[in-house]
């Protein structure tokens, strides 16, 4: 048996006359990538937003490590183990890219409330902060101002401050999106990589990856999950054809 | 990058030396009306690094922080006023005179009076958030008037300096070397406060408080503690100026001051460490020099105002002192 990380059931959240989700059942296993895929406006951003505490549900569950977390603020569910990547990214724009790991580090040791000790000199903290930059291949602009970095750099970025939180979930949010067929393939390759040490909801449009990556796939169309299940499932799915890859080809 | 480090150090050391220097030269061409002039500029300076804490590094736009000043004055008053009637504190504390304890006692208070403030106010943003600290700030204003006791509209005078051991804190020089040194370690607290872990997190919750949450830092218990620091610190100027001009009123508390708090954040640069020095001081310079000539001064305030805004991004400190560095 795996651990299940992320359970949601019966979750609907309409704006005015749009069900953005309608119905949505899924979950996420220890050890597992899960990709959901969809039409642009199907409501994967949506669900991640949901999961991740920004946006309240209507109805339904969402269980995280076996806790209900729709009561929890965002922060806290960030503490619980909960890191995510935005598909525009929110960041700290003023300041470099190592700043804004290094805030994710903090984040994770525990206490904010230190008024003292200066964070320019806590090298423990840079240090790890580094390491996570280097693991996404961003240490080379590490003291690059992030409003400078690229699209592409910039969701690596996020990548990079969600995993210093040493997540038990990743929710990425279209992550290869301004990368490049290179950068996809190192990402691609990295993210395979992670599958060991946390779980991951992948919403990605890159076909090739998602089809490299995922244990199981899910497919929302219109707010509803249409299909879940492996990659041959997908591919063979007429009624996924259908509504979704169909239109690719 | 480094260059613009060393050219705002410099800066920086420059207008900390120019302050000092003030006084003793005023002392040696026997001007002592020049003392208080700096004792002035050192207090409200003090006021605005408190303010620039919340604002400038916070993003909180306060326009209530004369709320704090004017509390901070009225500790000083009040204590003052019964250390001279020999009367008790609403008849349960003896009155004190010394500034070791009615320091702390502003403080405590300003930051109990910004808890509350805060815990409103910040579960708005923006306007709304402007609105609200203005709001609390009048309210306290007629809270001011209205205690008869205390003066009412009048306001308190001062009498006799409350006191300092050792040093002798009627003593004009004295009180400005005090003031001073209040003003540096305001300063140097504020330099560490910035470089702390809390200090990433108050900054951040400045540029994107959502990227705060993402990586579990609640937002708001960080701009609460923020704004009441900031509080803290402008509560105690208010209690230095009120010792300064021998006096406390409903001035201290009411939106003039706020917004001359403001204006001395911004002209100096928003959310620069000596911004609030170099913005209260050319503030009172102004008042001064251009006030001599013309009572029309404010008008001139305004135009420099409007080409700090305009064309200094970073107000007085980005002019002389470059770009503001973020790595
Ligand atoms: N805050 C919002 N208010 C109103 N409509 C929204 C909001 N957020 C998303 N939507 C709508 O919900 C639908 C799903 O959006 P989204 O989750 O971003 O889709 P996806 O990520 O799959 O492209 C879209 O039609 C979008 O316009
Ligand atoms: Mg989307």
């Amino acid at each position: 048996m795996t651990e299940t990380l992320l359970e949601i059931k019966g979750l609907r959240k309409s704006f005015g006359a749009l069900k953005a989700t309608d119905d949505v059942n899924l979950d996420v296993q220890a050890g597992e990538i899960h990709a959901l895929i969809g039409p642009n406006g199907a409501g994967k951003s949506t669900l991640i937003g949901q999961i991740a505490g920004g946006l309240k549900p209507d109805e339904g569950q969402i269980r995280f490590l076996n806790r209900d977390v729709i009561p929890l603020s965002v922060a806290k569910r960030a503490r619980m183990g909960l890191g995510r990547s935005f598909q525009i990214s929110s960041l700290a724009m003023e300041v470099s890219a190592l700043k804004n790991v290094i805030l994710a580090v903090q984040a994770r040791e525990g206490s904010s409330f230190k008024f003292w000790k200066q964070v320019r000199s806590d090298q423990g903290l840079m240090d790890e902060a580094m390491i996570q930059l280097e693991r996404v291949g961003l240490a080379d602009s590490a003291r690059t101002v992030t409003s400078e970095l690229s699209h592409g750099q910039r969701r690596q970025l996020e990548v990079a401050c969600a995993l210093a939180l040493k997540p038990k979930l990743l929710l990425l949010d279209e992550p290869m999106a301004g990368l490049g067929a290179g950068g996809s393939q190192r990402l691609t390759e990295f993210l395979e990589s992670l599958k060991a040490e946390v779980g991951i909801l992948l919403i990605e449009h890159d076909m090739d990856a998602v089809f490299q990556l995922a244990d199981r796939i899910s497919v929302l169309v219109y707010g509803r999950v249409i299909e879940t299940g492996t990659v041959d499932q997908i591919r063979q799915s007429a009624q996924v054809r259908e509504a979704y890859l169909g239109e690719e080809e | 990058m480094t260059d613009t480090l060393n050219r705002e150090t410099i800066v920086n050391i420059s207008l900390a030396f120019l302050l000092l220097a003030a006084p003793m030269l005023a002392l040696a061409l026997d001007e002592p009306f020049y003392i208080s002039l700096a004792t002035k500029v050192a207090i409200l300076s003090l006021a605005g690094v408190g303010l620039n804490l919340a604002l400038g590094y916070g993003g909180m736009i306060s326009f209530g922080h004369a709320a704090f000043f004017g509390v901070g004055g009225y500790v000083a008053g009040i204590s003052a006023h019964h250390m001279f009637e020999g009367s008790d504190f609403l008849g349960l504390f003896a009155a004190t005179d010394q500034l070791l304890l009615i320091w702390p006692m502003a403080i405590i208070l300003c930051g109990g009076l910004a808890i509350l403030i805060g815990l409103f106010s910040l579960r708005t943003t923006g306007v709304y958030f402007i609105m609200i600290t203005l709001a609390f700030a009048q309210m306290i204003y007629y809270l001011g008037i209205s205690i008869p006791t205390y003066g009412g509209e009048d306001g308190l005078p001062i009498y006799v300096r409350n006191q300092l051991p050792v040093v002798s804190s009627d003593d004009p020089l004295t009180f400005f070397l005090v003031c001073y040194a209040l003003l540096m370690g305001g300063i140097f607290l504020s330099s560490r406060i910035i470089g702390s872990r809390f200090g990433a997190a108050l900054q951040t919750a400045r540029m994107n408080e959502v990227r705060l949450a993402t990586v579990g830092i609640a937002p708001f218990p960080v701009k609460l503690t923020g704004f009441v620091l900031s509080a803290m610190i402008t509560g105690l100027a208010g209690a230095l100026f009120a010792e300064l001009n021998g006096f406390v009123g409903p001035s201290m508390l009411s939106w003039h001051r706020s917004g001359e708090i403001m204006i001395f954040v911004i002209l100096g640069g928003v959310g620069r460490l000596y911004g609030p020095l170099a913005g209260a001081a050319l503030f009172i310079l102004l008042e001064f020099f251009i006030g001599g000539f013309t009572d029309r001064w404010q008008f001139f305030l305004g135009l420099i105002l409007l080409g700090v805004v305009l064309f200094a991004k970073g107000g007085l400190m980005g002019l002389i002192a470059g770009r503001a560095r973020h790595d």
